[in-house]
């Protein structure tokens, strides 16, 4: 167990380092940066430029600036961002309820509604409702998100007035129900994809369970099918689903990129689009960081969750 | 009546005239100096409800004086003053000043060089602390402060001797005669010196994150990535604010904008407006209000004559003259802008009407090519001792009129022999060394060369301005005409505007001739409002639409 850990958080460390490098690199590399957006200013000279380009240190040595950084990171300085200032940290801090509303809630809905669909679906296989879930999943997977977002824009804000055209809250109110009321569309069109995925991942995973030894003895034994399906089937086709689970939550907290700028969500993603547009690197840097070490986490949580859950696996 | 408007209104018809030229940009859309609704209306007597604008971009920085970009002004305008303002006439007037100093009042001396600015006594900050001249001299001295990250220095780094000679009273020297200075330091907002002069690092200051300024509105509370909210100051020495709360808010989607000023979310669209495809459908929205502003900037196809094929005037006319702009302008921007000759905005004092016009003549274009020995070669495409007719065109990518008039000019071009390639860019990378350093071909470009109303253009036009040849600036079609650069140096000398008027005239006479750029039209501003706000004006002397939100009220 210790080993395992020890082994872990090593590989995780370098991982880190890696993934920063190139992060920081490729960055870097994109040609115009963090000034370009006073490039058409009309009162702003060379000399303007040449003067915050060595104030912000951008004229150094790309290798010097990486250090320099990840330095700070070190000693848990995060670093400013080049467009409002804040620390990094209160940067994403002031992004992440957001997100964590509209993604925890959407992800909440589509394990459960895909988790049944999935479980359903393999029951009962080839039938009317087996097939409506497959075409509805390949149609939610195929149609662009931005697209259902307009749509349900149009139809339910605009022509039939039943939710607000986007945005987090009512500027002046703000209550519980204020927030809800805005957080049903975002959250089901960003849910549908997600249904479909994990109703198509579990439909695999029972099939698979269903068509074991140990199932077939369960049904010997002369267990009930409902007891068979939920504690042997169900049960065992859970299991890689953790795994799914665990990468997603990387996700659950970076946020989505296409739902939150329709939707006007301030949150994770649409910060690290614009922070991106803006070339704000010590923000950029800072959510590719936290996306790594959400993914590790993911990881590593998903592998202690499956260990607990089922006793074949010990961690080594 | 307020104080400003009493104080403008005394100035006699004379001196208002000369303030219009020394503005420059006549009467766009209001007869009112400061915003004043044409009709008869009273605001309320103290401020109530709430007015939230739409802004396609966020503003992030709060220092009024640090690096910033276009949306960050309608923040900072309505928080803080500058010396003067400058009204949709083109006038400047005081703001915290008591007058404009000039070489009739003695504010400025006869060879330019001293100026003396007084300044209002009962103006105080946010915090309650009186302004004073010390807080205009701490201003002006952070602004070239080496290790302040400050916006533009163009004007502020010529000047010396600050003196603050009373409370109410400031003077300076300049190293040299800065005409332009007065229209800079319209977009100067002046900072509290009693906040900011601990601070060890000027970058890094609580103020930037919650600013205390003069304004009409208090800071309120930000919501990042969503919103800002701003609170009327009641104890504002100025008109108004005649609204409790004044909101911005970020839409970046241009669809969902949109949907948002129709779903009535948003009840004004500030920057980027409405984009011209939806004009019409705007028209028809119930209880809105949708007004065309024209804009300082102009669109153009703009061309470097680094690049061997354009160093050929010939080239650049047969060019010219293969260009569609009614066509564009009609089928593509829906009829919206206004074509132009020059960059000069139409409505500037010094706008030159007396222009060729520009025709559009296929044939014509073919003629002058064939005429200056640019021929058809194997390939189809026109050369000329081995240099052939091919460039590429780059802007913006993802913004679909500007492709459009991309394909539609590379279908013209070639069917008289020249080959342009597309070859679009995100904006980061695009107005970056790309455009900074001259590595383009040409690009299509929509962009302001005035500063506030100041025609001075030495940064676009004077061959000293492009870095690619070891200059500073943003001349990046690195034209070069002597005339050209001796009437631009002469011109920010001069301080009287009938004088200076001939100066810009033929700057852009010459400019004309020499096609560094082919002029498309003059950008138009779609402004969406409810049609119960009033005292909404705009402004194109400045770059937002919120440049006077303390005149804006809503109709009871």
């Amino acid at each position: 167990m210790r080993s395992f850990l020890i082994n872990r958080l090593s590989q995780s460390l370098v991982l880190l380092v890696i993934v920063s490098i190139i992060g920081f690199g490729v960055l870097n590399l994109i040609p115009g940066g963090p000034l370009a957006q006073y490039g058409l200013d009309p009162g702003m000279t060379q000399d303007d430029m040449a003067r915050l380009t060595e104030q912000l240190g951008l004229n150094r040595p790309i290798w010097v600036q990486y250090f320099e950084w990840a330095g700070g990171l070190l000693q848990g300085d995060w670093g400013h961002s080049f467009r409002d200032g804040a620390p990094v940290l209160n940067v994403i801090g002031r992004h992440i309820v957001a997100t964590l509303l509209l993604m925890g809630s959407s992800t909440a809905v589509a394990i459960a509604i895909g988790t049944w669909i999935g479980i359903r679906g393999a029951t009962h296989r080839y039938s009317v409702f087996d097939y409506t879930a497959t075409i509805g999943a390949m149609v939610a997977l195929s149609i662009p998100t931005f697209w259902f977002g307009l749509i349900g824009i149009y139809v339910f804000s605009l022509r039939l007035s039943w939710f607000p055209a986007g945005n987090m809250y009512t500027i002046g109110d703000g209550s519980v129900l204020d927030v809800l009321h805005h957080l049903v569309m975002p959250s089901i069109v960003l849910a549908l994809v997600h249904i479909a995925i994990w109703s198509r991942y579990m439909r695999s995973a029972t099939l698979e369970a269903i068509n074991q030894d140990f199932v077939k003895t369960a049904r010997a034994k002369g267990l009930s099918e409902r007891r068979v399906l939920i504690k042997h089937v169900v049960g065992n086709a859970l299991l890689p689903m953790i795994t799914l689970a665990g990468m997603q939550l990387p996700s659950v907290l970076t946020g989505a990129l296409v739902t939150e700028t329709v939707f006007t969500w301030p949150g994770m993603g649409r910060l690290f689009l614009d922070s991106l547009g803006y070339s704000d690197y010590p923000v950029v840097m800072g959510l590719l960081m936290f996306s790594a070490i959400l993914v590790i986490l993911g990881n590593l949580i998903a592998d202690f969750i499956i260990a607990i859950v089922d006793p074949r696996i010990r961690l080594a | 009546m307020t104080k400003i408007t009493t104080k403008a209104a005394s100035y006699s018809r004379r001196d208002a005239m000369r303030l219009l030229a020394a503005g420059g940009v006549l009467g766009l859309t209001a007869p009112h100096l400061l915003g004043k609704p044409a009709f008869a209306q009273t605001p309320p007597s103290a401020p109530t409800g709430r007015v939230i604008v739409g802004l396609s971009q966020e503003p992030t920085v709060f220092h009024p004086l640090m690096a910033k970009i276009e949306v960050d002004d309608g923040v900072h305008f309505s928080i803080f003053d500058a010396l003067f303002r400058i009204t949709p006439e083109g006038v400047i007037v005081p703001n915290l000043a008591t007058e404009v100093p000039s070489l009739e009042n003695g504010g400025i001396s006869e060879d330019g060089l001293n100026w003396r600015v007084r300044l209002r006594d009962d103006v105080k900050w946010h915090d309650g602390t009186p302004f004073t001249a010390e807080d205009v001299k701490f201003t002006l001295e952070l602004i070239v402060n080496p290790d302040f990250r400050a916006w533009r220095t163009t004007g502020h780094s010529q000047v010396r001797d600050l003196t603050v000679v009373s409370p109410t009273e400031i003077t300076w020297r300049m190293e040299e005669p800065f005409a332009p200075y007065m229209s800079f330091l319209t977009e100067t907002f002046i900072v509290p010196k009693h906040v900011l002069e601990g601070e060890a690092d000027p970058n890094a200051t609580a103020f930037a994150q919650a600013p205390i300024g003069t304004g009409a509105f208090k800071w309120g509370q930000r919501v990042p990535g969503d919103h800002l909210e701003l609170v009327a100051n009641p104890d504002y020495f100025g008109e108004g604010p005649y609204i409790e709360q004044l909101v911005f808010k970020y839409i970046p989607d241009l669809t969902v904008f949109y949907s948002q000023f129709e779903s009535g979310d948003v009840d004004l669209t500030g920057q980027v407006y409405i984009t011209p495809d939806r004009y019409q459908d705007a028209l028809k929205l119930p209880d809105r209000t949708i007004t065309m502003v024209p804009k300082s900037s102009f669109e153009s196809f703009y061309l470097n004559l680094g690049r061997p094929q354009f160093q050929d005037l010939a080239v650049r006319q047969a060019l010219f003259a293969a260009i569609d702009r009614k066509a564009i302008i009609e089928s593509l921007y829906y009829n919206v802008p206004t074509p132009t000759e020059t960059f000069m905005p139409r409505q500037s004092y010094y706008y030159n009407p007396n222009l060729p016009v520009q025709e559009y003549n296929l044939e014509r274009a073919a003629q002058i090519l064939d005429e200056a020995g640019w021929l058809p070669g194997a390939d189809g495409v026109r050369a000329k001792d081995g240099v052939r007719l091919a460039f590429t065109n780059s802007t913006t990518s993802g913004d679909p009129l500007r492709e459009q008039v991309q394909q539609f000019l590379q279908q013209t071009f070639g069917s008289i022999g020249i080959e342009m390639a597309i070859e679009n860019l995100p904006s980061a990378v695009m107005w970056g060394d790309f455009w900074q350093q001259s590595q383009f071909d040409s690009v299509i470009v929509g962009s302001t060369w005035v500063i506030g109303a100041d025609p001075d253009v030495t940064n676009r036009l004077h061959s000293g301005s492009s870095n690619a040849k070891g200059g500073r600036g943003s001349n990046n079609a690195q034209y070069a005409n002597a005339e050209v650069d001796a009437l631009l140096e002469e011109g920010a000398r001069t301080y009287d505007p009938e004088a200076r008027r001939e100066i810009y005239f033929r700057v852009q006479e010459l400019v004309r001739n020499d096609l560094p750029y082919l002029p498309l039209f003059q950008n138009v501003s779609i402004v969406g409002q409810k049609s119960g706000i009033a005292g909404f004006v705009s402004n194109a002397n400045t770059r937002t639409e919120s440049w006077n939100a303390a005149a804006w009220y809503w109709q009871a």
